[in-house]
């Protein structure tokens, strides 16, 4: 084999996409799957913002360690030095009169192991892990299975070893 | 007891009960009802003026600190666009009510002139303070001015989430609490509220809990001080 003919297989496999680009006669498309496919160049109209999800009604849990996302509005809610609006219904003291979920002893444990009387400063601030959610449809789908549907299979429901 | 009165006194009281000398009696009165409409249309222009938005944040201390706390809030930019100015909530709109509100304001222009909040450090020192007599000024007239918009008539209860439609079906409706008991901070910052528990809370039955202000406290004073 010739030199140049070693040259003409090395651009091969430049040239091969790029004739088949040249086919195409629609613009450059940037398909990405974390934006939607749209031209690089054109300017969209941002999505309208989706609202939140405030049925007050409890979500399940994908997986045991998820914090628990928020069923209701959370708009204006101070969580300042001040004051933890949060806890003035999920605290152990106000659960009865509103019927709110208390917050777990977890998150009474500071970082030294220590189980404290109250919520660790650590655990304070409640929307750092914990989220309202919205009714967006996400782009990408989650193809996550959690661990029972992994582990169970027809044939020995209820009479697992 | 008539030597008791200054002579002075004596000699206006004598020109005030005499009749007049030289002016008729058409002129006194027109010109009186005249002076009369004056006064009580500037009087009451004056007042307005005192009651608008511009007024209230031409302080700095107002500008800065409630203000822009209050231009996040729900009650300043919210779908439909309707808003609350200042006086809205912080002064009565009956007459009576108001004159009374505004004599009490005499002592914020004290505050003003003496820069009682004039620095960030100072409102935020005494932010606890003011808030809790305007929870008490609430509490005492009943949530009016919430209710000059929102109407326990007019509140459909289906329309809200279960849980606040409980709450306000237990409490609300029965008059048990007013609607500062839960709702405060709703347009401001909350001060530091350590021994204040939610309206909804066992606790905020007791009387020597909740707000600790002599307006708020229905029994003579000297019961439930200040904390």
């Amino acid at each position: 084999m010739r030199p140049h003919h070693l040259a003409a297989l090395a651009v091969l496999p430049f040239l091969v996409p790029a004739m088949l680009s040249a086919q195409n006669t629609e613009p450059r498309r940037l398909d990405s799957p974390f934006r939607p496919p749209v031209n690089f160049v054109d300017e969209n109209p941002a999505p309208p913002i989706p609202p939140d999800v405030t049925d007050d009604r409890r979500v399940a849990r994908n997986y045991p360690e998820q914090p628990p996302v928020i069923p209701h509005n959370v708009r204006d809610y101070q969580i300042t030095l001040n004051n933890n609006q949060c806890l003035t219904c999920h605290s152990r003291r106000f659960t009865e009169a509103v019927q709110a979920p208390m917050v777990s002893i977890t998150h009474y444990v500071d970082r030294e192991g220590q189980t404290l009387g109250g919520v660790s400063p650590r655990r304070y601030f409640c929307m750092q892990c914990h989220v309202p959610q919205t009714t967006a449809q996400p782009i990408v789908p989650n193809t996550f299975k959690d661990l029972d549907s992994l582990v169970s299979r027809p044939s020995d429901q209820g009479d697992r070893r | 007891m008539k030597a008791r009165i200054p002579v002075s006194l004596r000699q206006a009281w004598r020109t005030f009960a005499s009749p007049s000398r030289t002016l008729s009696l058409g002129f006194l009165t027109l010109g009186g009802f005249i002076a009369g409409v004056v006064f009580w249309g500037g009087f009451n222009t004056a007042l307005e003026a005192t009651n608008r938005e511009a007024f209230c944040i031409g302080c700095h201390e107002m500008q800065s600190n409630v203000y822009e706390e209050m231009k996040q809030t729900i009650h300043f930019t919210n779908r439909s666009g309707v808003r609350a100015t200042c006086p809205d909530c912080h002064v009565p709109h009956q007459w009576t009510d108001k004159i009374a509100r505004k004599m009490q304001a005499s002592k914020e222009v004290w505050g003003k002139i003496f820069g009682t909040i004039d620095t960030r450090d100072k409102f935020v020192a005494m932010r606890r303070e003011l808030a809790e007599h305007e929870w008490a000024r609430l509490k005492a007239n009943n949530s009016l001015e919430c209710r000059n918009c929102h109407s326990a008539e007019s509140m459909d209860i289906t329309k809200q989430g279960a849980r606040a439609a409980r709450i306000h079906e237990r409490y609300l409706f029965t008059g048990e609490r007013t609607c500062i008991d839960c709702h405060k901070g709703i347009a401001h910052r909350l001060p530091d509220m350590n021994g204040v528990p939610p309206g909804w809370s066992e606790a905020s039955d007791d009387p020597q809990a909740p707000i600790g202000h002599w307006l708020a406290d229905s029994r003579p004073h000297g019961g439930a001080a200040v904390p």
